[in-house]
């Protein structure tokens, strides 16, 4: 095949097949101790290893919640933590079928010489930094490349610099034995329509499954996180079934049939929203090769979050609040989602301009 | 959209569908002037438009074809034919619910450096030769880009000529209401076994599909004319189900779910060949988002051209030939052919010539 087929190839495509269960998604929880400062600091709790842990804590161990996922990204140091009765994480995850999965990469630098574009670094000993997360229990990783859109935006080199990036570091964590998530993400900041959102996300991912093939990507054993096709912040909002409409033509345009699964990112809606998107997405009547969920971070923790506040006596509660947001989910993967799940809170604009992780 | 927003847009999209659809396909008739004429010659028949016409007459008023073709591609001088009662061929396959189809590229030039590698001439005026053929009732084009396998090959600048060659024709059709068949034909001349073939196969078709996107194609208005992916002509065969696997597979991996149908090209094999390999594709069970048929040229016309002959009191017998085949076809886009087809004179010959030139 054109595709590199290394030892872990049967696994690989085991497990993003699994990743990709109907009814089941992924947890973004990997957020960087700066990012996870920011949440904490929004409802008074100091940024220190405890209290980080205290979160993942209350979150892994909601009762019944994991049955919904099927995989959980994690931040390197949650990866080696462990929940206040000595058990890993990571055991915690596996015990429940939740693939545990790491973020790989080391944030965003500017391009010179453009308009504030930017490409991913990361690359330095990926290789070797993959193996030890695969010893420690991670089956599969993740990249975030960013884009945006603007008037001479992206460019040929941003757009260019991002898929090979993604492409380049894909193959590296197939020969590593990590399923790896792909994910593009244009962001919403603008004032443009959902058609230009569309010509933009169609370009970008035909460029980023030009790069994968190129760098002999096993496309079986890969999973993309794309942004859901949407008018940006700056224009006036549309109907779910209009996004459902617009993003899963842009897909069928561009996303080959070999990859099992497409898991939204969240971008800056509430949680309601991305809940009754992505299950616009899947009541829609139209040849879907791949199944469409979710890898939610902000759009599932949020309202549990502020539930939370940081106090011991809250965490019943944030946990109940948990569980109402990934079972929300769960039926959106299945175009079952009745709307109005959880508080007021979960209709809470998380958009914030020109976001960095 | 990315795409480029054609008027002829929902016709475009409505006639590529149409042209999918289950259980019909597409019949090649568009060999040149010049490769009609050797196929004239191997059964002693003089090279004159009278014989090409008659030939395609034979073809064409073949009681029950129709029900089995989508469409048919034809040659320039076919799409101003007429039958012999006087009339129009385009409007004989319109009633029958047949799309004609017109082959638009002039032919291959070898790239300079290269080991023979090619390139597809024909861009010059096309937009305003394929606004003519509209008129004349044409509705989809053809565009054959060849690409060969070797120790070196295909190179990246064949890869790249030929997939922006074909992006460009395919933009150019869209403007003028011709749903284009994209044709990147990978040669099966060669010693490699079927994962070159594959490997080949999946490098050519994602520079294809990306070639494609640049250039603004709306791809639920087109169709894939690919080879599926075999051994080379060197190399010891395999069984249909094996082919199976390894063609679905590479499309599976760049083919997008917008494109509505694959229509495979025969290249040298057999008609039985052709029709259990396509078979063998439909039962095969795996993501297959686009229906999967056939723009058989040679794998449907041998053995009725060695029955016909030339001759008009074998125009029957060749015809009987003819519907055998398009039945047989139109089963295996089903996956329900049985391998029953009663076999013809010439049904089981290999038609592979070398490096073969149209």
């Amino acid at each position: 095949m054109s595709a590199f087929v290394g030892k872990y190839a049967d696994e690989l495509i085991k497990n993003a097949k699994y990743t990709a269960t109907p009814g089941k998604g992924i947890w973004a929880a990997d957020e960087s101790t700066g990012t996870i400062g920011k949440r904490l600091a929004s409802i008074n709790v100091e940024n220190i290893e405890a209290n980080r842990q205290a979160l993942r804590q209350l979150l892994f161990t909601s009762p019944n919640a994991l049955q919904y996922l099927s995989g959980v990204i994690l931040f390197e140091e949650t990866l080696y933590q462990k929940t206040s009765d000595g058990k890993p994480f990571v055991e915690v995850l596996e015990e429940n079928n939740v693939i545990p999965g790491i973020k790989v990469d080391k944030g965003v630098v500017e391009l010179a010489g453009t308009n504030g574009e930017t490409t991913t670094q990361g690359f330095d000993s990926l290789g070797a930094r993959c193996q030890q997360y695969y010893k420690a229990g991670a089956r599969f990783a993740k990249w975030r490349a960013v884009l945006k859109i603007g008037p001479n935006e992206p460019s040929e080199l941003s757009i260019q610099q991002n898929a090979q990036g993604l492409a380049r570091y894909a193959i590296i964590c197939q020969e590593n034995g990590l399923v790896p998530i792909v994910e593009p993400e244009i962001l919403t900041d603008g004032a443009h329509d959902i058609v230009k959102c569309a010509a933009v996300t169609e370009t970008v991912l035909a460029a980023v499954y030009k790069a994968l093939n190129e760098h002999h990507v096993l496309l079986e054993g890969t999973l993309l996180k794309p942004n859901m096709v949407t008018p940006g912040s700056d224009s006036p909002k549309v109907a779910p079934e209009v996004i459902a409409e617009y993003t899963v033509q842009a897909l069928r345009r561009t996303v080959p049939a070999a990859v099992p699964g497409i898991v939204f990112l969240s971008g800056g809606q509430s949680e309601e929203e991305a809940t009754l998107n992505l299950n616009a997405m899947n009541k829609l009547g139209v040849l879907k090769p791949w199944t469409l969920s979710f890898s939610f971070g902000r759009a599932l923790q949020q309202s549990t979050l502020k539930t939370w506040g940081g106090k011991k006596e809250n965490i019943g509660k944030a946990q109940e609040s948990f569980l109402a947001r990934c079972k929300a989910n769960s039926e959106a993967t299945l175009g079952k989602y009745v709307g109005g799940s959880g508080t007021g809170l979960a209709s809470e604009s998380l958009y914030v301009k020109d976001y960095k992780y | 959209m990315s795409s480029f927003k054609s008027k002829y847009q929902d016709e475009l999209i409505a006639n590529a569908a149409y042209i999918g659809t289950p259980g019909k396909g597409i019949l090649a008739a568009d060999e040149s002037t010049g490769t009609i004429g050797k196929r004239l010659a191997s059964i002693n028949v003089e090279n004159v438009e009278t014989n090409r016409r008659a030939l395609r007459e034979l073809l064409f008023t073949t009681p029950g074809a129709f029900e089995c073709l989508s469409g048919v591609i034809l040659f320039e001088e076919t799409l101003y034919q007429k039958t012999a009662s006087g009339k129009p061929f385009v409007d004989l396959l319109k009633e029958g619910g047949v799309l004609p189809g017109i082959k638009v590229d002039k032919g291959t030039v070898e790239l300079a450096g290269t080991n023979g590698e090619t390139t597809t001439q024909g861009l010059d005026g096309l937009g305003q030769r394929c606004q003519k053929y509209y008129e004349a009732g044409a509705r989809f084009a053809k565009w054959r880009a060849v690409l060969k396998i070797g120790p070196n090959e295909p190179s990246e600048l064949a890869i790249h000529e030929n997939a922006y060659g074909l992006a460009r024709y395919a933009a150019i059709c869209q403007e003028n209401g011709l749903v284009p068949i994209v044709e990147p034909e990978i040669l099966v001349d060669g010693p490699h076994d079927i994962n070159k073939c594959a490997e080949v196969t999946e490098r050519v078709l994602a520079a294809c599909y990306k070639a494609l996107s640049d250039h603004h194609v709306l791809l639920e208005g087109t169709l894939l004319k690919p080879n599926m992916v075999t051994p080379g002509s060197e190399s010891p065969k395999v069984t249909p189900e094996v082919i199976a696997k390894y063609t679905v597979t590479a499309l599976q991996r760049t083919v997008p779910a917008a494109v509505p149908a694959i229509v495979f090209l025969s290249g040298g094999q057999s008609e039985e060949e052709a029709t259990l390999n396509l078979n063998a594709m439909n039962k095969f069970q795996g993501k297959k988002p686009w229906s999967l048929s056939f723009s058989f040229g040679r794998a449907l016309q041998q053995s009725t051209l060695k029955a016909w002959s030339g001759k008009d009191e074998n125009i029957k017998k060749a015809q009987d030939a003819f519907i055998v085949r398009c039945k047989a076809n139109s089963h295996a886009t089903l996956g329900t052919y049985k391998g029953d087809a009663t076999l013809a004179e010439g049904a089981s010959e290999s038609l592979h010539v070398k490096d073969y030139k149209y």
